[in-house]
């Protein structure tokens, strides 16, 4: 199973500011090993971001985004203690969901 | 005659215009790289490591199935907080003068019940799906003195013998270019491709240095400790292979992180 992300979530005036770090490989498929194979192809396709049972991000992503991706956004509303939920699905099927509370 | 002076001074003119921004690239491209550092400050995947660390500190492993919350880093068993700063030291224990990472092999040895060469094994990732425990163990501990000042004693005199073989070892030339530690790192301004060396031999920079230490390195997608960044500074010297935990690689530590004293620990830190 992948490895957890790290969450911080956090009030600004009346928005949240979502600060996310995703722990993953992020092959592009274009790359060869030592023996001069390719490496096949693995990165996150997409991410989700619910609040309060609302998706206020979706994104799809493709092979350009960097190992370990940092992720960092705002939305309006929010509210201290409440629970800001992400998950992230790769090319593999691989899944993993991680929530913070917004401080 | 007017003609020909006319485009000697067009010529003067765009030697100049040529010249001016050569002159400044370097400065931004300095810039350039001190932004983008601080762009990914906020994101530092260093923390992914620092999160895979303290829980392998807390997990019972090895053969005897222990945590290394036993593990005595200087400060008493287990006393995380701080520790980084005051090493390398003496340990009685094991009668020798240890870093932080030859002191978790230890731990990893003598209390966790590995072989030697198990514990050693794979001290640095290879970028891949190889990664190495060590490197995470290191990124938890040395977290845990971010903004403790550098305080590392030279009290017991096999400390004070390390700080000297270190002192020598950075200024000894040799290898193949009669290279040493001092020829990139004894002056101001040197550089590696685009890259700012640092000026050991001076207090700021020998303190920014060793307090930046470890780092994630972007380019590699791994986390580099310090014993990772004296193997490859040989390397790159064309010096033979220093072994990972041998006393020289401890004596060049002591040397650095000796100098490094008085300034706040900031690590672990991001590079290019």
């Amino acid at each position: 199973m992948a490895d957890p992300m790290k969450i911080r979530a956090s009030m600004v005036g009346d928005s949240t500011e979502v600060k996310v770090l995703m722990n993953h490989e992020m092959e592009t498929g274009q790359r060869k090993d030592a023996q001069g194979a390719v490496i096949p192809a693995w990165f996150i396709q997409s991410v989700t971001v619910t609040y309060g049972g609302k998706t206020v991000l979706a994104a799809q992503w493709g092979p350009a985004v960097s190992k370990n991706p940092f992720l960092s956004f705002k939305f309006k509303g929010g509210a201290k203690g409440e629970k800001v939920t992400i998950t992230w699905i790769d090319n593999k099927g691989d899944k993993r969901t991680d929530e913070a509370t917004i401080t | 005659m007017p003609n020909f002076a006319r485009r000697g001074s067009s010529l003067v003119a765009l030697l100049t215009v040529v010249a001016i921004p050569s002159v400044l690239a370097q400065g931004t491209t300095v810039d350039e790289i001190a932004k983008y550092r601080a762009a990914l400050q906020d994101g530092n995947p260093a923390e992914l490591w620092e999160a895979r660390g303290e829980e392998l500190w807390k997990q019972k492993r090895g053969p005897r199935q222990t945590s290394l919350e036993q593990c005595d880093l200087g400060l008493g068993a287990g006393v995380v907080k701080g520790a980084y700063a005051r090493l390398p030291r003496y340990f009685a224990d094991a009668d020798r003068v240890m870093d932080l990472e030859t002191r978790l092999v230890w731990c990893m040895v003598a209390q966790q019940g590995y072989t030697e060469a198990d514990a050693k094994k794979s001290p640095f990732g290879n970028g891949n799906a190889k990664k190495s425990d060590i490197e995470a163990l290191v990124a938890y501990i040395t977290s845990e003195s971010r903004g403790v000042p550098m305080n590392v004693s030279l009290a017991h005199p096999k400390e004070a013998a390390m700080y000297r073989i270190g002192e020598k070892m950075f200024y000894f030339r040799g290898g193949p270019h009669d290279f040493g530690c001092v020829t990139c790192h004894g002056e101001d301004g040197k550089r590696i491709r685009l890259q700012d060396l640092p000026n050991l031999t001076k207090l700021e920079g020998a303190q920014k240095a060793y307090t930046t230490w470890p780092a994630y390195r972007v380019s590699q997608g791994e986390l580099r400790t310090f014993q990772w960044r004296l193997y490859d500074c040989f390397r790159q010297q064309r010096f033979p292979e220093l072994l990972y935990g041998s006393d020289a690689s401890i004596a060049l530590t002591m040397f650095l992180a000796r100098n490094a004293n008085g300034a706040a620990f900031d690590a672990p830190a991001i590079k290019r």
